[in-house]
């Protein structure tokens, strides 16, 4: 089953007089449970993509269907709550809400969600952070934890919600290398547990070994699939 | 989605210290606004309530009089005219005289207004005797006290006081009720350039049937124009100064109100200017406009009324502190409609914001233009 069927899209910004083609038409299908690595230069349009994918951006030509769901004629208000329940997204800098500890933070979507963050929210918290090695880190504040189990509490906080498909724009482009590896063994056991797919997007070819497949991009344009031995 | 998001309220908490110089700042103004209001409110109250305690449908004034106590006179025959006219049941004289007295045991003269009247104001004993008077309250705290005979006026003309009735002051001075006789007595021999012979009074306070503007109208057009009769609203606001200082306080409130809503805007500009990075990743999980901009109009409500409950604290010790001369009283009335001002400006302010966290991406969050 697919979970991410994207289908001829282009974006074009506008940008002063010049218009900067950013994709150009890119097709990408994701299988469910599937992790893609998405891998290309500075300025490629990764982001671009990762960001039409999760309905962030409008593409400006092409259909994005996600989950079923045909999100290319969303209005702004209908990708809000398509996100609030289809999509987890884990970004490249720390986004943390700063006074919020760790189990508030994973919350946080409970809230946008309606929820009232009672015991069962509470509850699928703290199993979550456990799970992520955070189980003594709750009451943190984020300033009080190191980048990585940072960017751990927000792989909890785009889980919370099993989304079916969780999007990772360059998650260890800010740690060092140990912790990175560790960040992405992490990732992919938690998708591969769940059954969830994923983008992960990095100009770092050693972090494809941790996906199921590479798509390549370069210039706006995605080139040839390279499926990729999972690690063992 | 429920509607009191847990995210304001949390950051509140938290990090109260970014709150801190707003709330002072507002607090201040609260204070500012009570105390203004509160003059205001003295002011009025002191100034009118010889009039406001009438218990009278419409006062009548001689028609050249505009509206000015002290420039009417209402002769007997002009009298006889209103009591004629349709609708009126009773009529009585008044009249007012502005006058220093020595108090007994006391170096410096109380301010008194000596008024005479047939028909008692409310809280004043139907009749009085010659010589002898209710005060207005206001005149013990310059140590008169029930039983003294103050001596008012150059001519030194005894009245003795024989009890106090509350808020019936006539322009900041505390009255003292009399009958007309005693009025005439008073006014005679300290005003004698301005003397009154029997039966004459400044105006007539009347009771009657119908609606106040019916019978005003039936009242004017008995005496033939001879008498300008004004509902008891008018009269208070025709008082010298009284509709001058309603006025400008309220314009000098007004503009206390707009600083507010300056404050308040100006600082959720900024708040909102530093969370812009947050807002967007809010969004990109799943935020909405509304909530957000509903987080920021609970923060300003909270500021606004810790601030309120501060300022008033700060209001009332401040008047607990000033000596009882300046006319500055707080009522119940000015606490709430102050309160509503603040929320109303902190509404106001805080829609400032709602063009700012409209217009933030969720796309910015993943920073695509990076
Ligand atoms: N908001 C924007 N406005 C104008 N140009 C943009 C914007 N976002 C991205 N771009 C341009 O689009 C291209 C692709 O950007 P991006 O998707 O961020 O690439 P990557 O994530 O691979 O670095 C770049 O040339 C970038 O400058
Ligand atoms: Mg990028």
């Amino acid at each position: 089953m697919t979970v991410l069927d994207m289908r001829d899209v282009r974006k074009v910004y506008r940008s002063g007089d010049a218009d900067i083609v950013a994709l150009d038409h890119a097709t990408l299908q994701v299988d469910h449970g599937e992790i893609v690595a998405l891998l290309g230069p500075s300025g490629s349009g990764k982001t671009t993509l990762l960001s039409i994918a999760g309905g962030l951006l409008t593409p400006t030509e092409g259909t994005v269907t996600v989950n079923g769901i045909d999100i290319t004629g969303h209005d702004a208000k209908e990708l809000t709550k398509f996100r609030r329940e289809n999509i987890g997204f884990v970004f490249q800098a720390v986004n943390l809400v700063p006074f919020l500890n760790a189990e508030e933070n994973l919350l946080v979507v409970d809230e946008l969600g309606g929820g009232k963050g009672g015991k069962t929210a509470k509850g699928r918290a703290r199993e979550l952070l456990d799970e992520l090695g955070l189980g003594a880190r709750t009451r943190n504040l984020p300033a009080q934890l190191s980048g990585g189990e940072r960017q751990r509490v927000a792989i909890g906080r785009a889980l919370f919600n099993n989304p079916k498909l969780v999007l990772f724009d360059e998650p260890t482009s800010a740690l060092d290398t140990k912790i990175g590896a560790q960040v992405m063994e992490l990732i992919r056991n938690e998708m591969k547990a769940r059954d969830t797919a994923a983008i992960i997007v990095t100009h770092d070819r050693r972090m494809t070994q941790y996906a199921d497949r590479t798509v390549e991009i370069v210039d706006g344009r995605l080139g040839a699939e390279a499926p990729v031995a999972p690690q063992a | 989605m429920n509607l009191l998001p847990k995210l304001p309220l949390r950051e509140l908490r938290r990090t109260p210290n970014r709150f801190v110089v707003a709330t002072v700042v507002l607090a201040f103004l609260s204070t500012l606004l009570l105390f203004l209001g509160g003059l205001l409110d003295g002011l009025y109250l002191g100034s009118t309530g010889a009039i406001r305690s009438q218990q009278a449908d419409v006062i009548v004034f001689s028609s050249s009089a505009r509206d000015s106590f002290l420039r009417s006179r209402i002769t007997p025959d002009i009298r006889a005219q209103v009591e004629g006219a349709q609708g009126v049941t009773e009529v009585g004289g008044l009249g007012f005289v502005l006058l220093g007295a020595q108090v007994p045991g006391q170096t410096e003269l109380a301010d008194v207004a000596v008024a005479g009247y047939e028909l008692a104001p409310k809280g004043v004993p139907a009749r009085a005797l010659d010589g002898q008077g209710v005060a207005d309250s206001r005149l013990q705290d310059q140590g008169v006290s029930k039983g003294d005979t103050i001596l008012v006026g150059p001519a030194a003309t005894p009245i003795t006081i024989t009890g106090f009735v509350d808020d019936t002051g006539y322009l900041l001075q505390g009255s003292v009720w009399v009958n007309l006789s005693t009025w005439r007595t008073v006014q005679n021999a300290n005003r004698p350039d301005s003397a009154v012979t029997d039966g004459v009074v400044q105006a007539l306070v009347v009771r009657g049937a119908g609606t106040h503007a019916a019978l005003a109208g039936a009242i004017d057009a008995a005496s033939s124009g001879a008498t300008k009769s004004l509902t008891l609203d008018e009269a208070v606001l025709a008082l010298p100064g009284v509709k001058q200082q309603r006025d400008t306080f309220n314009q000098i409130i007004y503009t206390t109100l707009a600083v507010v809503l300056a404050v308040v805007g100006l600082f959720f500009s900024l708040l909102t200017l530093e969370r812009i990075g947050l807002y967007g990743v809010l969004k990109a999980i799943g935020a909405t406009t509304k909530r957000l901009f509903i987080g920021v109009l609970l923060q300003a409500l909270i500021i606004a009324t810790i601030s309120f409950i501060i300022g008033s604290g700060l209001a009332m010790a401040a008047a607990a502190a000033l000596p009882a001369k300046v006319p500055l009283q707080l009522i119940p009335s000015r606490f709430i409609s102050t309160f509503i001002g603040l929320l109303v400006a902190a509404i106001l302010g805080s829609a400032i914001s709602l063009r700012r966290v409209t217009k933030v991406e969720p796309a910015s969050a993943i920073g695509s233009a990076s």
